[in-house]
């Protein structure tokens, strides 16, 4: 089942000179084709102003496409009056976790997703558990929001969108503001909700380390899509990834080096355990 | 020349009911010219701490002696430490606010009383510095990508011509590239000029790399103070903390455990290599 797909995708926008005429159009995504299948775990890589983020929006009709199509859940997103449908189908974690959260207790927090969409007030209640034990957060439903760490507070904003059971949660840089073990209870919170109950992801990031677990990886540069594969393929070509700004995990990076010095160990190392594996042999 | 830190404590809220002590008897010091890290989770209290270096926020008791004098002592001169001890706060390009790169960087300067000519010569050498070449100058710094944006206001910082740097993580947010350039061109200045720099981060590769000293906050007390061989040589006490050791180090620690003996003190990439070749006997 296809969740989403954008074929020949898009946007552009009107650039203003000073005085707010408009002097030109910029072209933030250009024709770009992506597919995800329900479950599948797909990361989205790219330096700064690549055009990850403007993609990511139009994955939720937060924007709609100059030309080309989008469509979520099979629901083409140009489709204005099922604009609700589609952001049930498709909800967005956000980079800075305090500009997400907006009650002043955990739980209400939770549960403005569903109470938006009409969710009759008994069920809330439920949908309010179901989001918290999704990402560990029972405890602290009554807690207020900024007693948390930015981890925890990420995971609330999770929970928000457990709670409208979407079928896929996009996390836009959800990991950037957070500390080591933030960003790693984030990362497999995300993940389990991926295993255990199917939810497509979409994961935007600048940590090539977090998404050497995905089903597939797509490079944008200038607002195309201009790498595309499994962790394997795209990391091992290291030289690209650095021409486009970016890079391999440090553990893709030893291996490469040590290859390089003329040790027989293979391209496209992910993992710790492969890189031991691999210098055990030599031994 | 230090920067030094005795016995601060701080509480926020003192003698309300929300009263919460966010640092506990601190004691550290700065020596000119050195490359420090602070590490510690989100809320742990480095934030406030560094914001006590350069006298923004007053500590409920414990001193800060900037160059010999206690900076809390009637009439501290608090303009000039602001001056010499430089604050980059989390996202700085939120703070851009003129119209062209050039002036921006001249606001620090120009409110230290220069002459416009020497304010835009610092603020010319600063961007230079950052790697903010002369043809952005008289552009608007909000037509500038995020990395450069962020080097611009690290250049408003450096253009009053600190003694040291605070950074309170610069490279959040940014791509692989934009944090190597910051961070490179940060490391730059602290070799040619000696720059005090403290660098506080997230990332246990970014500190492995780029830093002398690390120390670690962990509930508003300070936990650890060493090289940062020393300091994540205690990983799992780190990973309490809801720290880590940098990937490196955990790869170490994995080929030791299958026999590979390898020193698991080593934090960098080009350290490991050298390491493993070493060990197999393929030494170059």
């Amino acid at each position: 089942m296809e969740m989403i797909k954008t074929s020949s995708l898009t946007y552009e926008y009107p650039v203003r000179d000073e005085e707010g005429e408009i002097k030109g159009t910029f072209r933030a995504i250009d024709g770009v084709e992506i597919n995800a299948k329900t479950g599948d775990f797909i990361a989205i890589l790219g330096h700064n102003g690549s055009g990850k983020s403007t993609l990511a929006k139009h994955l939720n009709a937060l924007l709609l496409p100059t030309e080309g199509t989008v469509t979520v859940n099979g629901i083409d997103t140009r489709d204005g009056k099922r604009i609700w449908d589609i952001r049930q189908s498709a909800g967005m974690v956000f980079q800075n976790p305090d500009n997400q959260i907006i009650a002043s207790v955990v739980e209400e927090d939770v549960a403005f997703g569903p109470e938006n969409i009409g969710i009759p007030t008994e069920k809330i209640w439920e949908r309010v558990d179901e989001g918290l034990d999704a990402v560990g957060m029972q405890e602290y439903r009554t807690a207020s929001p900024n007693h948390l760490s930015g981890g925890q507070k990420q995971r609330v904003a999770i929970a928000g969108v457990v709670a409208i059971h979407p079928k896929c949660i996009i996390m836009d840089e959800s990991t950037a503001m957070l500390d080591p073990l933030g960003r790693q209870e984030v990362l497999n919170t995300v993940r389990r909700l991926n295993r255990e109950e199917n939810m497509t992801v979409i994961w935007i990031t600048h940590y090539m380390e977090e998404v050497t677990d995905a089903d597939c990886i797509f490079v944008m540069n200038e607002g195309k899509v201009v790498m595309q594969g499994t962790p394997r393929e795209v990391f091992s070509r290291a030289e690209e990834l650095e021409k486009l700004k970016l890079d391999v995990p440090q553990v893709t990076r030893l291996a490469d080096r040590l290859r390089k010095k003329g040790l027989d160990i293979p391209k496209g190392i992910l993992h710790m355990e492969e890189l031991t594996e691999a210098i055990c042999r030599l031994k | 020349m230090s920067l030094e830190v005795r016995n601060l404590n701080y509480v926020y809220g003192l003698g309300t009911p929300m009263e919460k002590k966010a640092l506990t008897d601190i004691s550290f010091s700065i020596p000119k010219g050195q490359f420090l890290g602070i590490i510690g989770h989100t809320g742990s209290g480095k934030s406030t701490l560094i914001q006590h270096l350069n006298g923004l926020i007053r500590a409920t008791s414990g001193e800060i002696i900037y160059d010999g004098r206690n900076i809390y002592e009637k009439d501290y001169p608090m303009k000039e430490l602001r001056q010499k001890v430089g604050l980059v706060f989390q996202y700085p390009e939120y703070q851009l606010f003129e119209e062209t790169v050039m002036k921006d960087v001249c606001f620090g300067p120009l409110n230290q009383g220069l002459s416009k000519e020497e304010c835009e010569k610092r603020a010319a050498e600063a961007l230079l510095m950052t790697g903010i070449s002369e043809k952005y100058w008289k552009k608007s710094p909000f037509e500038l990508s995020g990395g450069q944006k962020r080097r611009v206001a690290i250049a408003g910082v450096l253009a009053m011509q600190p003694d040291y740097l605070i950074l309170d993580e610069p490279t959040a947010g940014l791509d692989p590239r934009g944090r190597d350039d910051i961070l490179g061109q940060i490391r730059e200045l602290h070799e040619k000029s000696g720059l005090g720099v403290v660098l506080v981060s997230h990332s246990m590769d970014d500190i492995a790399e780029y830093v002398e000293r690390v120390i670690v906050i962990d509930s508003g007390k300070l936990r650890q103070d060493g090289t940062p061989r020393e300091v994540f040589r205690h990983y799992k006490e780190l990973e309490e903390y809801g720290l880590s050791a940098p990937q490196i180090t955990y790869i170490m620690h994995s080929l030791r455990d299958k026999g590979i003996m390898v020193d698991t003190e080593i934090t960098r990439v080009d350290e490991a290599c050298e390491e493993i070749l070493r060990v197999l006997g393929r030494k170059e």
